[in-house]
This record gives structure tokens, sequence and C-alpha cells, in this order.
């Protein structure tokens, strides 16, 4: 469902954030992006999202490509970016209510995806707070509640669980499983443990280039995961843009 | 059309979620007040007309427009919401255009609720309200004009502050440049021709005729194509910056 194909983002002549990364997300899958900072994992998303327009190689989602048809790619999607920026000054009713009327969700319909995406994301007794006010689990829970009010195919989050006490992690972990045999899913993480977790394949990227892909039983058998992940990727040698 | 909806709903109650709104609008009040009844003389003048009242408004909205525009983007891009809009299925024109529509809405809010001093001057004496009428349509462009330059600025930087100092920078521009103190800067070697040419970009040349009662159609196409213009730039602004 996510088709990503030789993809190239450069930064002025010199720095070169994603370098030539391909690969393919299905129904079903959880693709776990994992990398050092300034690897390029939040690059290559933006780039799928039609937030960064590729320098070369293509992405496509549902088979639009997104430098094409960016509103048809953008409708099919839902994302969480680095930070689940929201606006700060309404509360999550009313940015949800704003969301929704974008993604022309009307009437009975509306109501309804509002209610499950909040049930789901445990928001209910926040619905009425400015987001301002809002702890940080909050505010990424109000951000993962945007991200999948539409029941999207496709859902791509950056650090979806960054910043979350041990029982918000879990519970968004639970929350991706539960939707993962529905939609093709890509998360970020340096989080090592959250590939076991929840994820049914991995890429590792660094400097901007996939340096493995394989399931994390595969992954496994060459070791222990930060053992792995410390071998093929260089640390803070690099630093990219975010 | 839905999208551009959205947006202007979305940004025009944002101006009222936060005191923005209020302060903004009392300020203004009271600033046209004093200009109009201190440094316009509104009653020594013995005369039954807002020209005083008008003739402050480009000053006015030289310091005060860019102090609403340079939030526009320069906020969504430190905040990171710009990402989200950017990622929400609306064509860019349609959250530019909503964007300036909800600054611009915001403004003519603050403008309508100077009447009243319109009122005033028909209980004191008998003012041609045709010519109040075109006054308040031409301050109305003028805004919507130094809007549109603010908004661009505004796409341009992450700080808010920039984004302030600029806009005015480049409104005085256009604000003065039929005055002397610019056209005497090209008089000395540019052809007449030029002269011309940088005088006409005047705003006050243009609100002037306006406020004396006629409303040209030049003069309602010049800040309609500035403000156009402008909102073309602030689009590929940020194309660009989606390009890296």
């Amino acid at each position: 469902m996510i088709e990503v194909e030789a993809l190239v983002k450069k930064f002025g002549p010199l720095i070169t954030a994603v370098d030539g990364v391909s690969f393919r997300v299905g129904k079903g899958e959880v693709l776990g992006f994992l990398g050092p900072n300034g690897a390029g994992k939040s690059t290559t998303m933006k780039m799928i999202t039609g937030f960064l327009t590729p320098t070369s190689g293509f992405a496509r989602v549902l088979g639009r490509d997104v430098t094409l048809d960016p509103i048809g790619v953008k409708e099919s999607l839902g994302y969480l970016p680095e930070g689940a920026p929201a606006y700060p000054d309404m509360t999550p009713r009313e940015f949800l209510l704003f969301i929704s009327g974008v993604r022309r969700l009307e009437g009975a319909a509306r109501g309804r995806a509002i209610d499950v995406a909040v049930e789901r994301t445990g928001l209910g007794g926040v619905m009425e707070q400015p987001i301002d006010t809002l702890s940080k689990g909050f505010k990424r829970r109000v951000g993962l509640a945007q991200a999948i009010l539409h029941d999207p195919p496709v859902l791509i989050m950056d650090e979806p669980t960054d910043g979350l006490d041990p029982n918000q992690k879990h519970t968004v972990r639970r929350l991706i499983a539960e939707m993962a045999p529905h939609k093709a899913i890509i998360i970020s993480t340096h989080i090592l443990e959250e590939v076991d977790a929840i994820c049914t394949r991995a890429i590792i990227i660094d400097r901007g280039r996939i340096v493995a892909d394989a399931t994390p039983a595969q992954l496994a058998q060459r070791g222990k995961l930060d053992e792995v992940f410390r071998q093929l990727t260089t640390g803070d040698l690099h630093e990219g843009r975010p | 059309m839905n999208g551009l909806r959205l947006v202007f709903q979305r940004e025009f109650m944002g101006y009222f979620a936060t005191p923005l709104a209020y302060i903004f609008i009392v300020i203004f009040l009271f600033l046209t007040g004093l200009t109009t009844f201190y440094l316009g003389q509104f009653f020594e003048t013995g005369e039954a007309s807002l020209k005083n009242f008008f003739s402050f408004h480009p000053w006015l909205y030289l310091f005060l427009i860019p102090a609403i525009s340079m939030r526009l983007w320069a906020e969504e891009t430190k905040s990171g919401t710009i990402e989200l809009l950017m990622t929400l299925p609306v064509p860019l024109w349609a959250v530019v255009l909503g964007k300036y529509l909800a600054a611009w809405g915001f403004a003519l809010v603050a403008l309508a609720l100077t009447f009243p001093v319109w009122i005033t001057v028909n209980y004191l004496g008998d003012p041609d309200n045709g010519v109040i009428f075109a006054s308040y349509i031409g301050s109305a462009l003028m805004a919507g004009a130094y809007l549109a330059i603010g908004s661009t600025i505004s796409a341009t930087t992450r700080n808010q502050v920039i984004a302030f100092v600029v806009t005015v920078s480049v409104c005085f521009l256009f604000t003065v440049s039929g005055l002397p103190m610019v056209l005497d800067f090209f008089s000395a070697w540019a052809p007449q021709a030029l002269l011309s040419v940088i005088a006409s970009f005047s705003f006050l040349t243009h609100f002037d005729a306006i406020t004396n009662g006629v409303i040209d159609l030049r003069d309602v196409v010049y800040f309609a194509s500035l403000t156009g213009a402008w909102l073309y730039a602030n689009g590929l602004i940020l194309e660009m910056k989606k390009a890296g």
C-alpha cells in the first residue's frame, strides 16, 4: 500500500538527508523505522506525507504518486508529525471537529468518528480543556486521535510513544496492534524494544541509507538488537537536518 | 471550498480565543480616536467630514497590521502545526487564502467598530456620507494590501519579531513611495516615466484619491492586484520551502 522508490532528499548542495531509500509496506504490516537522530527517518516520512517534495525518486500511497496527486495521498493517510503538533488555543473537541471537517466527515459519521477516536486514545476526560494546558502524554494522544480520526488505510507516525510514561506507551502500542491487521503502518522510533513489541518488520536507516531491512526475528538471530543497531549505525558523526 | 471555509473559520475563531483580538481592537479604537480628535483636530477644523479620521489610517496600519500578520505563518512554522496543516487534504491556495481572509476579516471587525465616529459626525453636522462610505472601502482595501505583504513576509521566517520588523519596513516603502523623500532619491537620475511608476506604487496616493470621495476603478485595481500578487508570492514561498 506504500511504495517508496529510490527516494532522495537534499537540503542545499551539501546535505543529503535521505539517500536512495526504497521499501514497500503492505496491508497488515507495521514497519518500524529505526535509526539514530538525524538519520533521515523524519525526512522520509515527510516526503511520503507530502510535506516535503523529494529531490528525486517517488513515493506512492495506494498507487497514487504524492507529487502528482498530493490531495489524493493526503486523504488516504493519517499522519502524526514529530512532537504531535496541535493548535494550543483549541480544545481537543474543537480541534477534532476542525480535522473531521477537513476530512469531510459529516453528520452522524462525524460524531461517531470523534467518539471512536476519543475512546481509543482515552481523551474523554480532557475534551473541553485547551490543548495548551494538557500534559505531554495527552497532547500526544490528541495527535494520535487526529491521525486515526478518518480510519485511514495508511498510518504514518513519527515517534508515537516519545515522551510517554510506561503505561501510556503500553496503551499506544496496544492501539497500534489493534489497528494493524487492517492498515499499513509506519512508525519511527529509537526505542528498540518497541520493534519487538509491535513491528512486523524493521528498517534500520543510517545517514540516509537503509542498512538493514528484516523482521524482528531475523534481527534477533544476528545478536541482541541494541548491538546490531550499534554495529550498523554510526551515531552522531553525521547530523542531518530534522 | 470546504477547506477554505474551515481554515478561515479556525483562524478567525483563533483570534478571539486569545486576548489578542480584544487588545488589538481596544488599541486600534483608542489610537484612531486619539489621532482624529487630537492630532487631527477634529473639532477645531469645524468641518463635518471624516477626512481627519481617515488620513491617519495608513500610519496606524503601518504598525498595527504587521502586528496581526507577523504570526500568520511564523507561528505555525515555529510550533510545527504547519506540518499538520500542510499534510491535510486541503490545497495550498485554500490554506493561504483562508488564513489571509481570516486576518482581513478580523481587521475589518476592528475597522467596523469605529462606527461611533461616523454617527458623531452626522450628529454634529451634515457630512457627505458617500465620501465617508468610499473612504471606509478604501481603508478596508488598504488594510488588505498591508496584510498580504505581512502574510508573505511571515511565511519566510519562523521568528515573529523579524516578520514584524521586515513587514513594517516594506509597508513603509509602499506607503511613502509617492512622497518627495523617496522620489528625490530617484529624481536626479531616473527618467520621468520611472518616477511616475514609483509614485504610482504609493498607498497614500491611491488612498487619498479614494478618500476624496471617488472610488476610481484604477485605485481599486491597484490595491486588489497588489494584494493578489503578494498572496501569489506567499504560495510560491511555501512551495519553495517544501522543496527544501
